[in-house]
């Protein structure tokens, strides 16, 4: 039991939390709007992760040091980073365009918004107008963490399991649908590429380079085989090919 | 042992301190890591320069000790550069956010127990809440920004891979970590660091013939496979060889840093530095009984009181800082796809199996040793009867090389003869016909008589 918890029960403010709360609620309020109006998406992150830090201190100041915790490693720590991974792979030059693409999305949202937001605050008012807090004495009675864990692991577990079979279900839907099963026989590991290489009928060396054995230098002259035969492995495909005549190669007679 | 229990402090201990007092054990905390840091590099260095079989800095101050010093004076005066295509708020914030999640996780950690400060008795450690060891995962956590917002912000390629690279790490090496702290919570009973160096110190003892032995206490002996993943997953989380992807310097030139210069880069530097020193710190916290004394020093009776603790606890971060250092000097580098299947399909089912072992274990502590031990005999004979029975693939003859030749279809790339023998070469049997002569020089040659 530390003095905060002590003065939070006392439904005192102390001077600490007073200026620590005045501090960092206008910073809190800077993400949030910032988050709103930063037309880098990068920046949107960023302004939410202040706002989530904030929240975070702003539950350990009132003397749940577990949430607070949790708070800065699950969300700002791994929710956020992941947000930023896929922000990042956009590109970051990707900002918001302002044009309306859906007619009456905006109205939509708004309204939307309005009716959600009234929706849990009715649903908080109704489940918690009859019921009279028991104050952090009791609630912290056998510690702040063991606390969470019991109501967690008796009343609330079921809720608690199914929360997290929903979770699992969500990723291992975005699995199933992002992930591209390979057959096994179609992946080409390095062993399969080296056979592959010397297969009989391949050849496995270098391409001939043009002109070796030709009758000519040009790139459009296709090279010989050692045993004399033409290929057109040496000349690209886009070239005409061209050989030159019998009569070309001959001396013409200005060597005299 | 009623002497050594009053050493430990506890929560209630926190809190108490006077403004001075607090100042004091900051300042300590924040010059410990950059001390920490100006003799880690040297020792790094000459470390790996002994294994290397080269003296390594030994130049500037005795030994090379101030070598660090002169980098860092330099390293202030060379020009700051700023890229054109950087977010210059972003570019700037980055190396400030890491230097100082890395130093502040030295907040919560346990240097000694409780000694007395010009007249005050207090706990040689900056501050202790419940959650303690959740600060430290949390101040992990929030360190990656640094280096993702560094690689993004810098505008250019190879930053921004790493950055990717390192956020993916940084993301699965915490799950295995916080995984091997839940057996130090199960076993310890609290999240405070304190309490956790004090939950080693009390081993249960052993009575074994009318002799007592304490059984040992650390968690590295108790939660062996918990201490091991939790170390490799420190090594990756505070990117260090052989996990050190988002700045392999042999794939993107220096990773996240590549475009910050001067002051900045230090601050990088600074902050690997002192993030290595914090998570040995933190393991010889959860898992080498912090500052407590190990066995053959608690022999003697003050081991574990005042001043002294200080000094083990500093040997216990030595000995791991020249792990990390060692791993340097040894492992190669993982290729990416490697490091990350090692990190989500071996240390995290593996670290899930032992969970669920210790749970197990720590369940039936409370039956009668009859029973335990039957559990415990049948819970093994089961693993090792699945471990016997488990089928095993024959692998088939290895054909000859002879035999692999001979079924080569026609067509196939030719193949030298198998029994080459190389001939002997004919200038050989010339050299000697041209040394005929000197011997009938010396004219000792029988035969030419």
């Amino acid at each position: 039991m530390n003095t905060s918890t002590v003065l939070a029960a006392a439904g005192q403010v102390s001077g600490g939390e007073e200026v620590t709360f005045w501090i960092l609620a206008p910073l809190a309020l800077i993400g949030a709007i910032g988050m709103v109006w930063a037309r880098n998406a990068v920046h949107s992150a960023l302004f939410l992760v202040l706002t989530m830090l904030c929240l975070g201190v702003f539950y350990v100041l009132q003397a749940g040091p577990f949430i607070g915790m949790v708070q800065i490693i699950v969300y700002t720590g791994a929710i956020m980073m992941l947000f930023l991974f896929v922000l990042m792979l956009v590109g970051r030059d990707a900002s918001d365009s302002l044009i309306e693409t859906l007619r009456g999305q905006r109205v939509a949202a708004v309204v939307l918004g309005l009716g959600f937001a009234g929706l849990v605050g009715t649903g908080l008012y109704r489940a918690l107008n009859g019921v009279t807090a028991v104050g952090l004495d009791q609630a912290n009675a056998e510690g702040n963490v063991q606390g969470i864990a019991r109501l967690l692991f008796t009343k609330y577990v079921l809720a608690f399991e199914l929360t997290s079979a929903l979770l699992i279900t969500a990723a291992i839907g975005a699995m199933v649908l992002a992930h591209i099963e390979r057959r096994k026989e179609d992946k080409m590991d390095q062993v399969a590429t080296m056979k592959a290489r010397f297969r009989p009928g391949n050849y496995p060396g270098p391409k001939p380079g043009p002109g070796v054995f030709a009758t000519s230098s040009s790139v459009a002259t296709p090279a010989r085989l050692p045993d004399g035969r033409l290929t057109d492995r040496s000349t690209p495909a886009i070239l005409p090919q061209r050989e030159l005549t019998a009569e070309e190669t001959t001396l013409k007679g200005t060597e005299r | 042992m009623n002497t050594l229990l009053a050493q430990d402090p506890t929560l209630a201990d926190f809190g108490r301190d006077p403004w001075w007092l607090v100042l004091i054990k900051i300042v300590f905390a924040f010059v410990f890591g950059l001390l920490a840091t100006l003799l880690g590099v040297w020792f790094e260095r000459r470390v790996v320069g002994y294994m290397q079989v080269r003296p390594g800095p030994n130049q500037v101050g005795p030994f090379g000790l101030l070598q660090t010093l002169a980098d860092g004076l330099k390293m202030a005066f060379k020009e700051d550069i700023l890229p054109k295509a950087a977010d210059k708020v972003v570019y700037f914030f980055a190396p400030v956010i890491s230097v100082v999640c890395a130093v502040t996780a030295l907040s919560v950690i346990p240097f000694g127990p409780m000694v007395s400060i010009f007249g005050h008795r207090t706990p040689l450690q900056v501050t202790d809440v419940p959650v303690a060891v959740l600060v430290l995962l949390a101040c992990s956590s929030l360190a990656v920004y640094g280096i993702v917002l560094g690689g993004w912000a810098s505008g250019s390629t190879y930053p921004l891979l790493g950055g990717l690279r390192s956020s993916a790490q940084m993301i699965s090496y915490e799950v295995a970590m916080g995984l091997s702290i839940v057996a130090v919570f199960m076993t310890a009973g609290t999240m405070s660091t304190s309490g956790i160096v004090a939950a080693q110190g009390d081993a249960t003892r052993l009575t074994i013939g009318g002799v007592e032995i304490p059984a040992p206490g650390w968690y590295a002996i108790l939660l062996l496979p918990s201490f091991i993943i939790f170390f490799i997953a420190t090594v990756g989380e505070t990117n260090r060889a052989p996990f050190d992807l988002p700045e392999a310097e042999s794939e993107l030139v220096a990773g996240f840093m590549t475009e910050y210069s001067s002051l900045k880069f230090a601050l990088f530097m600074l902050s690997e530095y002192v993030a290595m020193v914090t998570m040995s710190a933190v393991t010889t916290t959860l898992f080498l009984g912090g500052w407590r004394a190990p066995w053959p020093i608690t022999l003697w009776g003050d081991a574990n009181t005042g001043w002294w603790p200080m000094l083990w606890f500093f040997g216990k971060v030595l000995m791991l800082v020249f792990v990390f250092v060692w791993l340097r000097g040894t492992l190669p580098r993982l290729r990416y796809d490697q490091f990350m299947r090692f990190g989500w399909k071996v240390l995290l089912p593996i670290n899930l199996v032992w969970i669920l072992v210790l749970s197990g274990l720590r369940s039936i502590e409370d039956w009668q040793s009859r029973d335990r031990l039957l559990a415990t005999a049948i819970g093994a004979g089961v693993l090792l009867l699945a471990t016997l029975l488990w089928p095993s693939r024959k692998p088939a003859p290895k054909p000859t090389p002879q035999e692999q030749a001979d079924n080569r279809p026609y067509g196939s790339f030719p193949l030298p003869p198998l029994d080459l023998q190389v001939p002997p070469s004919p200038r050989t049997k010339r050299v000697v016909a041209e040394r005929e002569p000197a011997n009938i020089a010396t004219g000792s040659d029988s035969r030419e008589v």
